[in-house]
């Protein structure tokens, strides 16, 4: 678990991950060779998994995303199994989520325009293995994307 | 929209595994020089195909063990304009992502509690009692990939 210490390099880490080391030692109010340490600790523990570059999928001209809640026909066993290898490989599908609830599972799914993305989702979604139901929620607006954590 | 060449497209990839990688680390996977590599990068940012840095953590270990996906619909009226509502939703510390979507819902919230009790304390005390917030529907995040998308062939 964190103390107190941790909680402070990760709040502001998180917040701002293209700090220098000495900035960021700065803010969490520790020392350059403390902070090294416990950013290493982090990462062996898995607490931290990686710094990652954030793609812009609109930059890249893909200005559709739709999100595709899918319910599973579970008289199938090897259902839900089926459905997320063939999804993976969809190139387009970015993002699949299981649940608890209504929806089992979820796929973002990026195109380039509303044709594009017509076609992909007649082409190689409604071709997914034991769908039983699934409706289309479509992306107007990214209004809070940074997904920090409340520490 | 930008003119992305494969080579364009492994960096994009390096850099989503592990964005603190330098111009030298990734010129010698992708088999260019350091400067080669620096200037591509560069470009990359400037035409905002990289959005930033994100730190990866693992919710679970630091005490956030439930991840909740809300769809919620709202009741304007009374003058409660989107603005109210997107101002107020997007100050609450346990809501991550906030989109506005088209379809069943108006907008689909990512939220992170300690547990199922913290959970209801968030849904009762912030979200039931936002400006607007009418039916809410509640789906808990069992399992998450996130996949590369379509930058290049292979896939990791």
């Amino acid at each position: 678990m964190l103390n107190s210490i941790d909680r402070r390099i990760l709040r502001q880490w998180q917040f701002d991950p293209t700090l220098t080391p000495a900035e960021l030692a700065k803010r969490a109010g520790v020392s350059l060779g403390k902070l090294g340490r416990r950013q290493a600790r982090l990462r062996d523990e898995g607490i931290v998994q990686g710094v990652q570059a954030v793609v812009d999928w609109v930059a890249l001209g893909y200005a559709v995303e739709v999100s595709l809640r899918v319910t599973l026909d579970k008289t199938q066993p090897r259902a839900f199994e089926n459905f997320i290898t063939e999804a993976r490989d969809i190139p387009e599908v970015i993002e699949i989520q299981t649940f608890l609830g209504r929806v089992d599972v979820r796929l973002s799914v990026i195109a380039r325009d509303m044709a594009h993305y017509q076609n992909l989702y007649r082409s190689r979604v409604l071709s997914l293995p034991h769908i039983s139901d699934i409706e289309a929620l479509m992306q107007v607006a990214q209004i809070k994307n940074d997904e920090v954590l409340p520490l | 929209m930008i003119d992305l060449d494969d080579i364009d497209f492994a960096i994009l990839r390096l850099l989503s595994e592990d964005g603190t990688q330098g111009a030298g680390a990734i010129g010698r996977v992708c088999g260019l020089s350091q400067p080669a590599a620096w200037r591509r990068i560069k470009r990359l940012r400037d035409k905002r195909a990289i959005r930033g840095l994100k730190l990866r953590l693992d919710a679970n270990k630091i005490g956030f063990g439930v991840t909740v996906f809300l769809g919620v619909k709202l009741a304007l009226k009374g003058g409660v304009g989107l603005e109210d509502f997107e101002r107020a939703v997007t100050a609450i510390p346990e809501v991550q992502t906030v989109e506005h979507v088209l379809g069943l819902y108006d907008y689909r919230l990512r939220v992170v509690a300690r547990d199922l009790p913290d959970f209801e304390r968030v849904l009762r005390r912030r979200i039931m009692t936002l400006p607007g917030a009418g039916a809410v529907e509640a789906n808990v995040l069992l399992s998450e990939e996130r996949l590369s998308g379509p930058i290049g062939q292979s896939r990791s």
